[in-house]
């Protein structure tokens, strides 16, 4: 990876550490519509978080607390210690659905959140050139989103999110929709991207392996138990004895969940 | 010996494909011309002979006549003076009614407070015809002029608000959701997500405003107007000049596929980025790449 737009972008900025996003005592969801309630969260700095659990369960409105996109109905949330209110430029959200805007290049997507921060147009294109090169798309940059796979989209969407240089990013379900050839390719991608940016990433999702080869720790929502990852990020630990017992115990948690 | 009997079928193959279309889209010019001529040879022979079918084409001028008569005119100072009097008033119109349609149905849309304030107001004003207001503007406005611009604004808003009020509620959340937790403000989703998302559909409320702004542009010169073709049209009947009248029809119906066309172009040049079905372009080559698109179009329908 020579990247060499990002490492010269770089030191404009003193490096973005990443964001402690803590919720305490809270319930989330609709008003009226409470779909989780009680959680207590703690999400480290820098650290991925896999936040697994059965569909339904809140996993989604979750995320969308934590990127302030919905308000809490009771308890806290804080970021940093300081209570968080409102969605902000800090905490990128990476949606499960197609979130490009359809009339804006993959570069003019990924512009968008430098256009946000008042980047100069020049030094916008320059930073968003080598956001989508990082991500394998620089021979697309000028393509429309529905020209481009939904692999491609999805990747030009995790260029977008990072391109803000935001301190945490909240991905629901990122590459839900891909094929497990792509999906594969994507979390090594995302592994790739997010070295060196520092950001704190909370990563949800269905698939217990993805879960289990992205997080430092695996959330699982509705028990509210929290479990350490013995080698994250190494396919290698896919077999190793303590990854299958996670694995088995993560199962039966998600098993016994909707049982009597 | 075996190269030219190779090679023979292909460049054949090819030359047959590419003029199958070709002929294709000389037939359809050549039947649309025709279908226009049908018609006015049916009015010429209605009218040269008079017919009195219950229907009385007696007093018709026939086209020949009409003809002279267009000829004639388009000489003439006056023709001119009222033909950019009427684009003057519609452009006016329209292009305030476009403004201002916009932004109070995007307002209505994603405001409470001003779909609590205007949206009764609105709902109650829509159902009375632009051409109603004629006595309004009369008593309004010091000129002809600024009434009759005010009837054909008044006439355009309503189609373009509630295009755009639709078109604003339903758009895609998420768009919206993403700006925002990129930090984006009010003004920032407005101007990136809202009003191009919306785009489409506000302009199919400007094809439909242009059409009515005609007709309140013409109707209202027509009853108040100095000068414009409705005018001059009013004018002729009143002193029946029959093939003047037909010449102002004419006018007007020339004018208006001008305008509407204006609109249309101008649509298709903002919203490039649409889908456009299974034939889609690939985006680099633009305008030609589209032209071939319709081009595989009307060889796969054969």
């Amino acid at each position: 990876m020579t990247g060499t737009g990002i490492t010269a972008a770089a030191p404009a900025r003193e490096p973005a550490p990443g964001l402690r996003l803590t919720l305490g005592n809270a319930v989330l969801g609709r008003p009226g519509a409470p779909v989780l309630e009680g959680v207590d969260l703690e999400v480290a700095p820098g650290e991925i978080l896999t936040v697994v659990g059965p569909s339904g369960c809140g996993k989604s409105t979750l995320l969308r607390t934590l990127a302030g996109l919905l308000p809490l109905l009771d308890g806290r949330l804080s970021q940093d210690g300081a209570p968080a209110e409102g969605p902000g430029a800090d905490r990128a959200l990476v949606f499960q659905e197609d979130a490009l805007l359809p009339w804006r290049t993959l570069r003019g997507n990924v512009e968008l959140p430098l256009a946000v921060r008042g980047v100069a147009r020049a030094e916008r294109r320059q930073r968003a050139d080598a956001w989508l090169a990082r991500v394998g798309l620089a021979e697309h940059a000028a393509r429309l989103p529905h020209h481009v796979s939904g692999g491609q989209r999805q990747r030009a969407q995790l260029a977008r999110a990072l391109a803000g240089r935001p301190r945490a990013v909240l991905m629901d379900e990122p590459f839900g929709a891909l094929d497990a050839q792509t999906r594969a390719g994507m979390q090594q991608l995302l592994v790739t991207a997010l070295r060196g940016t520092g950001a704190t990433v909370v990563f949800v999702t269905h698939d217990v392996d993805e879960a289990l080869f992205l997080g430092d720790r695996v959330a699982l929502l509705g028990t509210g138990r929290v479990l350490d990852v013995p080698r994250p990020r190494d396919r290698a630990a896919h077999a190793e004895p303590a990854t299958v017992a996670l694995r088995r115990e993560i199962l039966a948690s998600l098993g016994d969940r909707p049982g009597p | 010996m075996s190269a030219p009997t190779t090679t023979a079928p292909t460049t054949a193959a090819a030359g047959t494909e590419r003029a199958g279309p070709r002929r294709r889209a000389r037939i359809r010019r050549a039947r649309r011309t025709a279908a226009v001529l049908v018609a006015l040879a049916a009015w010429q022979v209605l009218a040269q002979f008079r017919v009195n079918l219950w229907l009385r084409f007696a007093q018709f001028p026939t086209v020949t006549e009409t003809a002279r008569e267009f000829a004639r005119r388009l000489g003439t100072a006056t023709y001119w003076q009222d033909v950019s009097d009427s684009l003057t008033r519609i452009v006016g119109g329209f292009a305030l009614a476009a403004v201002l349609g916009v932004a109070v149905g995007t307002a209505v849309a994603r405001s409470p407070l001003a779909a609590d304030l205007l949206g009764p107001l609105l709902e109650v004003l829509r159902p009375v015809p632009a051409i109603a207001l004629v006595p309004v503007a009369i008593l309004l406005f010091p000129s002809n002029e600024q009434g009759i611009v005010f009837i054909t604004c008044a006439a355009a808003f309503f189609p373009v608000t509630v295009s755009t009020r639709h078109a604003v509620r339903a758009l895609t959340p998420v768009w919206e959701e993403a700006v925002r937790t990129m930090g984006g403000g009010r003004w920032r989703v407005l101007c990136s997500v809202v009003l191009p998302g919306a785009l489409p559909g506000i302009l199919g409320g400007l094809s439909v405003g242009i059409g009515v702004s005609w007709i309140c542009v013409i109707s209202a010169e027509m009853i108040s107007g100095e000068y414009g073709v409705g005018y001059r049209t009013w004018q002729d009947y009143t002193i029946v000049d029959y093939p003047g009248v037909f010449v102002g029809m004419a006018t007007i119906g020339l004018l208006g596929r001008f305008t509407s066309t204006a609109v249309e172009l101008l649509g298709r040049r903002l919203t490039r980025w649409l889908p456009r079905t299974a034939h889609a372009a690939p985006p680099s080559t633009g305008g030609r790449s589209r032209r071939r698109a319709g081009r595989t179009l009307l060889g796969g329908t054969s």
